[in-house]
């Protein structure tokens, strides 16, 4: 027996391609620019996000039948942001000189509009463990087009991959180098996090043509 | 059987195949092919596109040859500047020789090359995967492109600004004539932002003077902007004539001010180019630098400030430096991406002097900003053209709604009608 019925599944799987909260929807750009110019900040706010979203999806998919709707979106903030308090001290506590390269990102994960989206749309009319996926997937969409960009970005930009040197030294020459290499600088600015976001959607839209829309 | 024929059964035999684009724009390169209009009521003209582009190229072509005898005459010069020898430019004495000739062409040809078989080679690609025809807009970008880099770019780094200036710049867009940037430029700009060190300072801009840097046959060539952002004008040895003949170090095309007018001129007689845009970027460079030059006369900053070099250079003078004229005169014009309307054309080219000028002067890293002011009025040339447009339709419309309508009738009284508004 599989683990999780078709239905579920796809609530996991569906975000990652085909309803991408950042390639298709186009959410969350904001921050996919901000701190994607190294991998390491990549995976730490995919991960970050995924607890946030997971877990705050769990407890207001629990709430639901309580909350009143005039102020759910106030209700929705404060469980966003205790959860995201609670990932900003672990960080700080564990992991303070990327805490300090993510500064205001982390706590800006509050205002992530793909958060609020999946609680709106998603978590205040489904139960707990669906909801739960659906949090999972959305973050899991959203972290790997973060991972992708800042691949890219940190290896064509600094010449490193989680701060390894995997194309050698650039002021000792060595490696790629020394045939004369140069980093790219223009990766480590933002407009050029969003040529990559664009490129990956051309990619994406071009593989799946259903995704195109009519104009 | 002439080449010609061939090149038209060849046409013939790839109709409808995928690789039939890249034959035909073969052929319609060199030929008019077999199937225009030979008669009927209709206007023939040989203006088309590939007809406009070519005589773009040809208002370049002295340009090109002037930046490559330049490239050899800056090398030679600063090499002779490294030993303490003065050097006075001649143009038949020292410049126009074969050894200049040879050390430039060796180094320019290539860009000129890897710029027009990266270029057309994406054209190419692209043409073939979404099966139109080649488009004829590379013709001239891929020879504006090797004009606007300092001379040791290296040929990878072209080739990959060349590609995402291509690509992103135009083929995105949907190809040549929707393009919103001026795909040279993006070019440019890439390279600016992703190789700064390769852009900018004092060695880039003379042929070797990068491999040589740190040995003893050191050589280096900062260009006129560059001595006067660092405020260090007074040691600068060249002469307004150096300048506006081009003996001066800079970009390989930009140098020479008088055959960049030459060219405009044979630019705007051969109706190619609006004069407007020209006429107004040169008044908006003017004001500009008037501006600079009365805030410095009215002693509001000091000869401390970091501006007060740049700020305080003579107002013309800003048009015979760096790349302002080459940037008016080729890249401003550009028909797809500046503004459409006569009147928007004065608005769009003013900014574009204006704004080049402002940068210049308060770019603290990069004394030169022609590229990004034209960048920059691409982005608005939509904007100023539509509130021309709605001008234009407003006037109209006000006309047409206090216009008068005597009726007809002459025996009642000559009363005065209202015309509907449309």
């Amino acid at each position: 027996m599989a683990l999780l019925s078709k239905k579920d599944a796809n609530l996991i799987l569906d975000p990652l391609a085909d309803n991408n909260p950042i390639t298709i929807q186009v959410l969350g750009i904001c921050s996919a620019l901000a701190i994607t110019a190294e991998l390491k900040a990549s995976i730490v706010m995919a991960f970050s996000v995924l607890f946030v979203m997971g877990m705050g999806n769990v407890v207001i998919s629990l709430m639901r039948d309580i909350i009143p709707s005039k102020i759910r979106i106030i209700v929705q903030l404060v469980v966003v942001a205790a959860l995201v308090i609670m990932v900003d001290q672990v960080l700080k506590a564990f992991a303070y000189e990327l805490s300090k390269t993510l500064s205001v990102f982390v706590g800006l994960i509050i205002t992530n509009c793909i958060i609020m989206g999946r609680f709106e749309a998603f978590a205040l009319a489904n139960g707990p463990w669906r909801s739960f996926l659906d949090g999972i997937g959305n973050a899991a969409g959203y972290g790997l087009i973060l991972v992708i960009i800042g691949f890219f970005r940190e290896l064509l930009g600094s010449g490193t991959l989680l701060g390894f040197k995997v194309l050698g030294d650039p002021i000792e020459k060595t490696g790629l180098y020394s045939i004369g290499y140069e980093n790219n600088g223009f990766m480590l600015l933002s407009p050029m996090a969003l040529i990559v976001v664009g490129l990956i959607i051309w990619v994406q839209r071009s593989r799946n043509k259903a995704l195109i829309e009519e104009n | 059987m002439s080449l010609k024929s061939n090149l038209h059964n060849l046409k013939e035999r790839y109709k409808g195949k995928k690789m039939a684009p890249a034959f035909n724009a073969i052929h319609t390169f060199l030929y008019a092919p077999n199937e225009t209009t030979h008669s009927g009521s209709h206007v023939r003209v040989v203006d088309d596109l590939k007809r406009t582009m070519n005589t773009v190229i040809m208002a370049l072509v002295p340009v090109l040859l002037f930046g490559i005898f330049n490239a050899g005459y800056q090398h030679n010069a600063a090499v002779d500047a490294a030993n303490g020898v003065i050097r006075q430019a001649s143009i038949f004495g020292n410049f126009l020789t074969w050894e200049n000739f040879i050390m430039g062409a060796w180094t320019v040809l290539p860009l000129v090359i890897v710029s027009y078989a990266v270029g057309l080679a994406v054209e190419f690609l692209f043409a073939v995967i979404k099966g139109h025809e080649v488009e004829e807009g590379y013709l001239v970008t891929g020879m504006l492109v090797p004009l606007i880099v300092p001379i040791d770019t290296p040929l990878w780094m072209l080739a990959v600004a060349v590609v995402f200036g291509v690509v992103i710049g135009k083929e995105v867009f949907g190809g040549t004539g929707m393009n919103i940037l001026n795909p040279a430029l993006t070019i440019r700009a890439f390279l600016f932002f992703a190789y700064p060190t390769w852009m900018s300072g004092d060695k880039v801009w003379v042929h070797q003077a990068v491999d040589l840097a740190g040995g003893p046959d050191a050589i280096s060539g900062e260009t006129i902007l560059g001595y006067l952002a660092q405020g260090k004008g007074a040691e600068m040895s060249y002469s307004v004539a150096d300048m506006f003949f081009g003996f001066i170090p800079g970009s390989v095309g930009e140098t020479s001010t008088i055959l960049i007018l030459l060219g405009g001129l044979f630019l705007i007689f051969s109706k190619i180019a609006s004069w407007r845009i020209m006429v107004s970027a040169v008044a908006g460079a003017l004001v500009m630098g008037l501006i600079f030059n009365g805030v410095v006369d009215a002693g509001w900053i000091t000869e401390t400030s970091k501006f007060y070099g740049l700020m305080s250079f003579a107002f013309w003078q800003h048009l015979i430096v760096g790349g302002l004229a080459f940037g008016i005169v080729y890249m401003a014009t550009d028909p797809v991406t500046g503004a459409q309307t006569n009147r928007g054309k004065w608005v769009y080219g003013f900014f574009i002097g204006f704004i080049s000028v402002l940068i210049r002067v308060f770019n603290p890293a990069y004394p030169e900003g022609v590229f990004l002011a034209i960048l920059l009025m691409n982005v608005f040339a939509p904007t100023i053209d539509h509130y021309v447009v709605r001008g234009n339709i407003n006037k109209r419309l006000k006309r047409a709604k206090n216009a008068t309508i005597l009726p007809r009738d002459v025996e009642g009284k000559a009363q005065e009608l209202k015309a509907e508004t449309v």
